[in-house]
């Protein structure tokens, strides 16, 4: 379409403006905000025992959950792009849902399941396990909102690299994990990648779910993104902030793995 | 659209059978061990939100999802929600043409930044955002605790969805059509709205659609900015931790299971644009 120079101008500005006013300058203002103390301040606000903790907290749950959700991404990729069986609507929908759900519910389902009065709880205490209120259950509901990414990016890739090589290998006698460790494997590494950024992104920075199950016990089970909103609660902005600025560092890390993978992916 | 000739070039066509055996790589194995997965880590809890809500009997459910307050959480978060879909889809689209047919300096880096709501943990897009539009606003403008900030709160987490659902079917799109209406002397307008809009269609809706169920679902960043006025600015979700704080988990459990309704039938909807689209590319 050959719009005029008027029209093409307009059309940028309002673009730009939006994205301006509802991204760019909030954003900024908080890193203004952030740094106008000085670094050491923050450097100070971010390295007290409770963010240190909290931190190691939200980088354990993360280290827990995206291994977790790769492995079985990749399993649930290759089953919805090469399986034949009947049901396969209702899978693909039940691999969608967690991104429909609100991480509120999530938080309270995992409650009614592992819960003190939940469906296992009498037996979990019997056990000495402790779920809802403790790293188990961050975990838990941490993989719920990961769940979809990687088996989400990598079906398509599956689906356009078609199986004739897989077949081939079999035919010259690989067995079915040779098969997956050099052919297939290799063919989607930049679709479990890109999966593996945004699990990350989200396990990082989830907050709904995690503020329902964990209690938010300072100090025990207390992640980043519940320090952030305990400081802002608290009065204590310049802290609040200075958590923010970590989170929008790990974001602005992501942003650019993201940035850089996605044409190799899309290559692929 | 389809008779009109419009056919992308796409090297694999979906859904072609393959020879594969009845499960492929992964085997019959594999299917167990996914259907076990998903059954454990997404349908039990679910499940268990729907058997809590019935724990008192049907009566206490309609009593927990038709008292005043969760009527007014469930209708707020549904007339919000439909706003923020559909100021997304005009400016999602907007964005997109763009970001594909116009050229600027600066362009990848704006380009890049539309996944920045992607990335950013949703409590801190709620501090982003009080920070610019807050009390102590740097440029006077204090919109905090009110449901216009609900709304733009919900705008910058779903802003990614309709652009970058609508950005590759844009690149894809033949100019030669839009040629030939421009050389048939249709004007701009009319090009855009007679070819280019009908192709974008599907593609603005199940963006809009996807916008739609994270805004009535969404928790993080709107916990902060609404101030969780009942029967004002008290959206469900944070209605239903509110509930759960309070020791009310049926009436939490209740609102949930509505919430889990309305993902359900987003998602039905979303595979049938999609569906929609493809057949389009056809």
């Amino acid at each position: 379409m050959r719009t005029d120079r008027k029209t093409r101008w307009g059309l940028r500005l309002v673009a730009l403006l939006y994205l301006a006013l509802l991204l760019l300058i909030p954003v900024g203002v908080v890193l203004y905000r952030t740094f106008e103390p000085g670094i050491g301040a923050v450097w100070d606000s971010v390295t007290t025992p409770a963010a240190v903790h909290a931190f190691q907290l939200t980088l354990t749950a993360t280290v827990i959950t995206v291994p977790l959700v790769t492995v079985f991404g990749v399993l649930l990729a290759l089953v919805l792009a090469r399986g034949r069986f009947p049901g396969k609507p209702l899978l693909e929908a039940v691999v969608d849902l967690p991104f429909a759900i609100s991480p509120v519910v999530v938080g309270i389902a995992l409650i009614f399941v592992y819960g003190r009065t939940g469906w296992f709880g009498q037996d979990l205490a019997d056990a000495g396990i402790q779920v809802i209120f403790s790293l188990p259950g961050i975990v838990i509901a941490t993989v719920f909102v990961c769940l979809p990414f990687v088996a989400r990016e990598v079906t398509p890739v599956l689906r356009e690299v078609g199986d004739e090589q897989e077949q081939a290998a079999a035919t010259l006698g690989a067995s079915g994990w040779q098969t997956f460790w050099r052919i297939t494997l290799p063919a989607i590494r930049w679709g479990v990648a890109y999966g593996v950024v945004l699990s990350t992104a989200r396990a990082v920075g989830e907050f709904g779910a995690v503020s329902v199950v964990s209690g938010k016990i300072a100090g025990e089970t207390e992640t980043l993104t519940l320090l952030v909103e305990k400081r802002f609660n608290n009065f204590d902005l310049a802290g609040a902030y200075a958590a923010s600025a970590l989170l929008a560092l790990i974001a602005l890390v992501t942003l650019m793995a993201m940035t850089l993978i996605k044409p190799r992916r899309e290559e692929a | 659209m389809s008779a009109s000739g419009l056919t992308l070039p796409r090297p694999f066509r979906r859904g072609r059978a393959s020879r594969a055996p009845v499960a492929g790589g992964a085997g019959g194995l594999g299917l167990g061990i996914s259907v076990l997965w998903l059954s454990l880590i997404v349908l039990l809890p679910l499940a268990a939100v729907v058997a809590k809500s019935l724990d008192g009997g049907l009566d206490t459910f309609w009593h927990a999802v038709s008292n005043r307050q969760s009527v007014a959480a469930l209708r707020f978060t549904m007339e919000v929600s439909v706003v923020v879909a559909i100021v997304n889809a005009v400016m999602g689209t907007l964005v997109a043409w763009v970001l594909v047919r116009d050229e600027f300096p600066g362009k990848r880096v704006v380009n890049a930044l539309i996944d920045l709501p992607f990335a950013l943990p949703t409590i801190v897009a709620g501090i982003v955002l009080l920070a610019l539009y807050g009390h102590d606003s740097p440029v006077g403008i204090d919109i905090a605790f009110t449901q216009t900030a609900v709304a733009v709160a919900l705008l910058f987490v779903t802003l990614p969805f309709v652009i970058r659902s609508v950005q590759p079917v844009l690149i894809e799109l033949d100019k030669e059509m839009e040629e030939a209406s421009a050389s048939l002397g249709a004007g701009s307008f009319t090009t855009f709205r007679r070819i280019i809009l009908p192709n974008l269609t599907p593609a603005i809706l199940s963006g809009a659609a996807l916008a739609f169920a994270r805004a009535v679902g969404e928790f993080g960043s709107v916990v902060l900015i609404s101030g969780n006025k009942p029967f004002d600015t008290q959206v469900a979700p944070v209605f239903v931790y509110k509930q759960i704080e309070s020791d009310n988990p049926i009436g939490a459990a209740a609102v949930s299971v509505i919430l889990l309704l309305l993902s359900l039938i987003v998602l039905i909807g979303i595979r049938y644009f999609e569906r929609w689209g493809s057949r389009h590319e056809d």
